[in-house]
């Protein structure tokens, strides 16, 4: 404890335990994958072990598909596509996709539950964002499936055809949702690879989807590692790829895609910046850089992982911070009152905290705050990052954990050069009283989704999408519809 | 023999236009022109690596100011444009036809090119109506999506065309408040030159264009693998080509656009959409509360 932990009462600040039971739940012990609406074993055999981050037990074996499972998932998804889907009336594709968002935020407790043991992410968030926002999506875009010639007046709209997406491991569920629910609703089938270490909440998306009657290989769920994802990405007979990862694979399908003509959206990683003036609401600046980076552990690509604040209030920000920091929960994801749950993997801690050796290397004083950790299971504590210059890597590099570094600046332009100088430019943030220097620095910021007084909001009526090594297209609303279609002026025809 | 009464005309030297100004090619090197017409061969700059790095350091230092002025002003630049390539019609109508086009084409291009950046400068204060939205989130948020530059954007005109293919290569960047750093045809490098003394002439801010003579076989890698550009713009490229540009586009996620050349000459090219393939959409969240 630090003299500043003014929020810190006397001795320990012990919640009772609160944790969700997981009685309500079913998860069977083995998983197949999901190909033309059926649960089918891999070609190979081969399965992979899916584990509580939380508690390194196993809850699942699931299989790993291989290109001949890729292939026959292709297949089926054509097969539909062509036969089913798109002769469809829009309007009763809309209705599927009302099915799926009702059905989804009917059972929202049994996959908020698996979401928060296959992942390590808090209950809290999986409950009250991740799978609302989830059924949100579908609902959304189920009533886009007929008013697609609304959506640019003067164009003719078709579908793409097959859609390959591949999804991390961050938000499971709602990014199966930001690429299914699109992709459907404008026509399209799809074949889906879920993060090897997150599958299970697609898998029961794909009986949620036999459950509403989905009609086979309208979408097909391919679970796997790396490779899998190549072996997608590279499978003939895709008219589309949609991935959401590091900036790294997505400049490797970059390349992959050269030259076979096939479109192609990719939101990437992202080192926002949080800038925080001396107007600012400082109470409410320091919920929102709490919630900008250690929301979802710091699995964020849009995490406000670099906070930049006016040299004249530093100090008192810092301590504010770091008291509001020491009043978070570190632990077990399915507590009620747990604010920072499991690290995603083994792996990832290991990545973590080798950024936190190159930062203290690169001459960072490093903080840690809120609840001791657990023993057992992957656990990292909210952490600052002091002293840190802009050309350090912790400040240049995407860490993806709940890591912020803190710089000061002087000038609007010395906050603005600092914020835009890093190869990224997925997000951003701005917090002050005055409105014109919100338009202003929201305008200078070479990022796709700028928060002004607030941070880490999500909708799916708002576009979402980086600028630079960012990545490429936007997903949601209006701008995300046109990433599944096709479209031609009228007078072309 | 010639005649000593004759008075010999004033041959022009063709040099690069960069950051406003037409220097010499840093290599010293050139390519010989032959004319379609009676003449002397020109000696076309050669432009190097070097020469499209300094074009690129133009182009980025003039993205800012670009990108804060007005649509109505930039519209007003682009009409600049239109007008001043009127005014000299007759004078590209023969360039062209001295870089080898028949007389009826030449004056087809002419016309055309005129005409697409007359339907450019229209866009640039409505493109971003067009494209924009105000999303009804459900939470008490106000949330908006725009359209902004890409910023600097490396483009390689079509060489199937004249003058269409160079302003397809330039004005749906340049309506969008983007920067340009463009390869001439190497077919028509003279037009290229000549058509850089236009918006020498029409107030584009130094910088904003930038134009490049060369050869496309040696320049392609390098558009394509700066760093510092943020789009690459490809007319008739080979299938080759574009796969090589597009691996090593990957190494900043560049954003690669191709041009169809079957779409030009003429204003038949969808200018919204050649407009709004150079720009990002920005979402801005801000609570509505007291």
């Amino acid at each position: 404890m630090t003299e500043t932990s003014h929020l810190a009462f006397e001795g320990p600040w012990d919640y009772a335990p609160a944790p969700e039971s997981t009685s309500h739940i079913t998860l069977q012990s083995e998983y197949g994958l999901f190909i033309d609406g059926e649960f089918v074993p891999s070609a190979s055999g081969q399965q992979f072990d899916s584990v509580n981050p939380a508690t390194e037990d196993v809850l699942a074996r699931v299989a790993k598909a291989g290109s001949e499972d890729v292939a026959r998932a292709v297949a089926a998804a054509r097969q539909a596509a062509t036969q089913v889907w798109q002769p469809m009336a829009p309007a009763e594709r809309g209705k599927y996709l009302f099915r799926l968002a009702r059905a989804l935020a009917e059972r929202s407790r049994e996959f908020a539950v698996i979401e928060s043991m296959d992942g390590g992410k808090p209950i809290r968030e999986s409950r009250d964002i991740d799978i609302p926002l989830a059924s949100a999506h579908f609902f959304y875009h189920a009533g886009w499936a007929d008013k697609l010639q609304y959506a640019w007046p003067g164009q003719r709209v078709a579908p793409l055809g097959v859609a390959a997406q591949i999804i991390p491991w961050n938000f499971p569920l709602l990014m199966l949702a930001w690429k299914i629910a699109p992709a459907l609703a404008a026509g399209n089938t799809v074949v889906l690879k879920p993060a090897e270490t997150t599958s299970l909440t697609a898998l029961k998306f794909g009986q949620l989807c036999q459950d509403v009657g989905l009609p086979a290989g309208v979408v097909n769920i391919v679970t796997g590692d790396g490779a899998t994802g190549a072996a997608l990405a590279d499978a003939k007979g895709i008219d589309k790829l949609a991935f959401t990862g590091s900036t790294g694979v997505g400049k490797s399908l970059i390349r992959s895609l050269a030259g076979r003509n096939i479109p192609y959206t990719l939101e990437l990683g992202g080192k926002a910046a949080n800038i925080v003036f001396d107007d600012a609401a400082i109470d409410q600046a320091v919920e929102g850089i709490v919630n900008g980076i250690f929301f979802n552990q710091g699995h964020v690509c849009c995490a406000g992982s670099r906070l930049l604040v006016n040299e004249s209030i530093a100090t008192p920000l810092l301590d504010k911070l770091k008291s509001r920091i020491e009043t978070l929960v570190v632990g077990d994801p399915l507590d009620k009152n747990t604010d920072v749950g499991a690290i995603n993997s083994k792996a990832q801690l290991a990545r973590i905290n080798d950024y936190l050796g190159i930062g203290r290397e690169e001459g960072a004083t490093m903080w840690q705050g809120g609840s001791e950790a657990p023993e057992k299971g992957y656990f990292c504590r909210p952490t600052l990052l002091t002293d840190v210059a802009q050309s350090s890597r912790v400040v240049q590099e995407e860490i993806f954990g709940p890591v912020l570094t803190v710089q000061t600046f002087r000038t609007f332009a010395e906050a603005q050069d600092k914020a835009n100088n890093t190869p990224y430019g997925l997000s951003g943030g701005v917090w002050t009283d005055k409105g014109s220097r919100i338009f202003n620095m929201t305008r200078q910021l070479k990022a796709g989704v700028v928060w002004a007084n607030t941070f880490n909001k999500f909708d799916p009526t708002s576009p979402f999408g980086g600028y630079k090594e960012s990545g490429v297209g936007r997903e949601g609303g209006l701008h995300g519809l046109r990433a599944y279609l096709k479209t031609a002026t009228e007078s072309d025809a | 023999m010639s005649d000593h009464n004759t008075r010999l005309n004033v041959a022009k030297t063709y040099k690069l236009f960069i950051g406003g100004q037409f220097p010499r090619t840093e290599s010293g090197r050139y390519t010989k022109f032959t004319l379609a017409s009676e003449g002397e061969p020109v000696n076309v700059c050669r432009a190097s690596r070097k020469d499209f790095r300094n074009a690129c350091v133009a182009a980025r230092s003039a993205t800012s100011q670009w990108s804060a002025t007005s649509g109505y002003l930039r519209g007003q630049i682009l009409y600049r444009i239109a007008e001043m390539l009127e005014g000299r019609r007759s004078q590209f109508i023969d360039e062209l036809q001295r870089e080898g086009m028949d007389a009826v084409a030449s004056t087809g291009e002419v016309d055309a090119a005129i005409d697409q950046l007359l339907h450019f400068s229209g866009w640039t204060d409505k493109h971003v109506q067009v494209t924009s939205a105000v999303n009804p989130v459900s939470s008490a948020h106000f949330n908006f999506s725009v359209p902004e530059p890409m910023g600097l954007v490396a483009s390689v005109a079509s060489s199937a065309h004249g003058l269409t293919g160079l302003v397809a290569a330039i004005a749906p960047a340049i309506t969008g408040a983007n920067t340009v750093v463009c390869l001439a045809s190497e077919s028509h490098p003279l037009t290229a030159i000549s058509f850089a003394e236009v918006l020498h002439a029409s107030d584009v801010p130094a910088g904003v264009v930038n134009i490049l003579t060369g050869e496309r076989a040696e320049l392609l890698e390098h558009f394509a693998s700066h760093m510092d550009v943020n789009a690459l713009v490809l007319a008739d490229v080979t299938d080759e080509q574009r796969t090589a540009c597009q691996v090593a586009a990957a190494d900043n996620v560049k954003r690669v656009i191709t041009i169809d050349p079957a779409q030009l000459p003429g204003v038949t090219i969808d200018g919204l959409d050649a407009v709004s393939s150079l720009q990002e959409i920005k979402t801005t969240w801000h609570p509505v509360a007291n």
